[in-house]
């Protein structure tokens, strides 16, 4: 983990409420796709943590919700501005559990870190399966950036308005290796009854410090008490627990 | 003695900065960042005799000036504490260490108490009756008198170590409870644990928290923490550790100047991991700046 200085280069809107932020400054820190960050904003005491979306050497890119006061304030902070941000915290995705021919799973603003892992696994010549799930055609962002990376995209909406109609778990494709998933935990839940492999599941917690000191994040797995923003964010299926 | 090194309860530290109980883990996390041997000590997360994992989440929740939390003391229980962590911890910090303790019963906190006892590198017992975040045990001690003298009676006579009773704040009158501790031959007083809050979610109608209430720490607690150790420090004779929103070399000064002998820092280290090896080392420079020779002048 870092403390470093990271000055905003572009922080522009995507869809209404989704926005993306470019930050300038050193990445080092940050090993694995799925890992976040743990921002300082003025007016804020907490910091806000936000996955990693994509990074070389000394740029970091960041997708965000704008959902309550931290990220709204996050929203108004124009190009040349600085921020204190911690990097490099969570465990992040193991790319090692890949296989041939990996799903990647993203619901919503759960898409984000499933980009830097595309961008990863396809650099391995994997065969980079994509469903990304929105409620609907104006939610939709990154189809073409994914693209892009040459994966094998699929786009569901819930309402229909946009590629298949539905939730990501009606587009599965036949046949994959592991599923690396992240987005809203009844997604998660619906993608853990449905896979028929392993796979790696990013939660989403309400955090204190972001780096397991303060146990704010706990959870129970089979394999004990795990702190999410620590020992996670990435859980194993085999070692999830789901509370009630 | 360095001019910032304090004796506190007959142990002298290097300085007067300890992260407070449940801000530092076992001291780990922050080892991997810094070299955690330039504190005075550290208090490390409240241990109580059976493992909890405390309340359910959301645990956390953003305030003006601060946090709240309703962690509920998660814990691996003492047993662990002494078979899996306390040589963990042996390995990056090599001080006396300050054991926090809480309880759910007089007889839970001896038998805690009795077991800390015979670790050697335990300094200090730091017994906590003050949780807000636990029913049926913690704040509930430490918000009568006579269940606060109680808790500090029965403690004292199974350890030799120093015992220092961290108090509650959501009291009427902290002076009499700080005094029945005193009285009971408590060999220190730590003040201030966090003030009893909540928050709602206005898209939800409902509490952010799962506990529905938490403790509220950070800046915005500093005055009243400020407040309380004043008082406590000028109605009891034994040392005080003051806490309770502070940040900065200025703040800890403040506290000191207040009566505190040594100074807890809580939330600033969630939010700047570096936050306690920075503020001892802006101490010097700020003594200087307010012509302060010693750390014990302001005794």
């Amino acid at each position: 983990m870092n403390d470093i200085s990271m000055k905003v280069l572009q922080n522009r809107p995507l869809t209404a409420d989704v926005r993306e932020l470019v930050l300038q400054g050193d990445t080092a820190a940050i090993i694995r796709p799925g890992q976040f960050v743990n921002l300082k904003l003025d007016g804020c005491y907490l910091r806000r943590p936000i996955s990693v979306c994509d990074l070389n050497a000394d740029r970091l890119t960041l997708i965000y919700k704008v959902v309550g006061r931290g990220t709204g304030l996050l929203a108004e902070m124009p190009a040349g501005e600085t921020l204190s941000v911690l990097t490099g915290l969570g465990n992040g995705y193991d790319l090692s559990l890949a296989g041939d021919a990996p799903l990647l799973l993203g619901g919503g603003v759960g898409v984000p870190p499933l980009y830097l892992l595309a961008k990863r696994l396809i650099g391995q010549g994997k065969a980079v399966q994509v469903v990304l799930g929105f409620n609907r055609k104006s939610e939709v962002f990154y189809e073409e950036e994914f693209k892009a990376l040459g994966a094998q995209v699929c786009v569901t909406t819930a309402d229909g308005s946009y590629g298949t109609k539905g939730f990501v778990t009606d587009a599965l494709p036949e046949a994959y290796s592991h599923v690396y998933t992240c987005g809203p935990e009844p997604m998660l839940r619906a993608v853990y009854r449905k896979i028929v492999t392993s796979g790696s599941f990013s939660f989403e917690s309400r955090m204190g410090c972001g780096f397991g000191a303060c146990m704010g994040c706990s959870c129970k797995t089979i394999t004990g008490y795990k702190r999410i923003c620590k020992d996670g964010p990435v859980l194993e299926k085999e070692e999830i627990r789901w509370e009630d | 003695m360095g001019r910032l090194s304090v004796d506190l309860c007959g142990i002298e530290l290097d300085n007067p900065i300890i992260p407070a109980s449940g801000t530092f883990g076992f001291g780990y996390e922050f080892a991997e960042l810094y070299d955690i041997n330039c504190l005075g000590t550290f208090s490390f997360k409240g241990t109580t005799l059976q493992p909890r994992f405390g309340n359910p989440t959301p645990r956390i929740a953003e305030c003006p000036a601060g946090m709240l939390n309703a962690v509920g003391l998660q814990n691996p229980g003492v047993e662990q504490v002494i078979v899996h962590e306390l040589p963990r911890l042996k390995k990056c910090f090599h001080k006396p260490v300050m054991a926090n303790v809480s309880g759910f019963s007089i007889s839970d906190y001896v038998r805690t108490c009795a077991a800390l006892d015979r670790e050697p590198q335990i300094g200090w017992l730091e017994v906590n009756v003050s949780c807000p975040n636990v029913h049926g045990g913690g704040m509930s001690f430490g918000t009568d008198p006579k269940s606060a003298a109680d808790v500090t009676q029965a403690v004292k006579s199974v350890t030799t170590k120093p015992v220092i009773l961290k108090l509650s704040p959501n009291v009427t009158d902290i002076v009499t409870i700080a005094r029945a501790c005193a009285d009971a031959g408590a060999d220190g007083i730590s003040l201030i644990n966090t003030l009893l809050g909540m928050r709602i979610d206005l898209k939800t109608r409902k509490p952010i928290l799962a506990n529905t209430t938490g403790g509220y720490s950070g800046p915005g607690i500093f005055p009243v923490a400020l407040r309380m150790v004043y008082q406590v420090a000028h109605a009891v004779s034994v040392p005080v550790i003051g806490m309770g929103g502070v940040s900065s070399a200025e703040d800890v000064l403040e506290m000191m100047m207040a009566g505190a002998r040594a100074v807890e820092i809580g939330a600033a280290n969630l939010v700047d991991p570096w936050a306690c090896p920075k503020i001892i080392e802006a101490l010097p420079s700020v003594m200087d700046r307010y012509g302060i020779q010693s750390l014990t002048e302001l005794r």
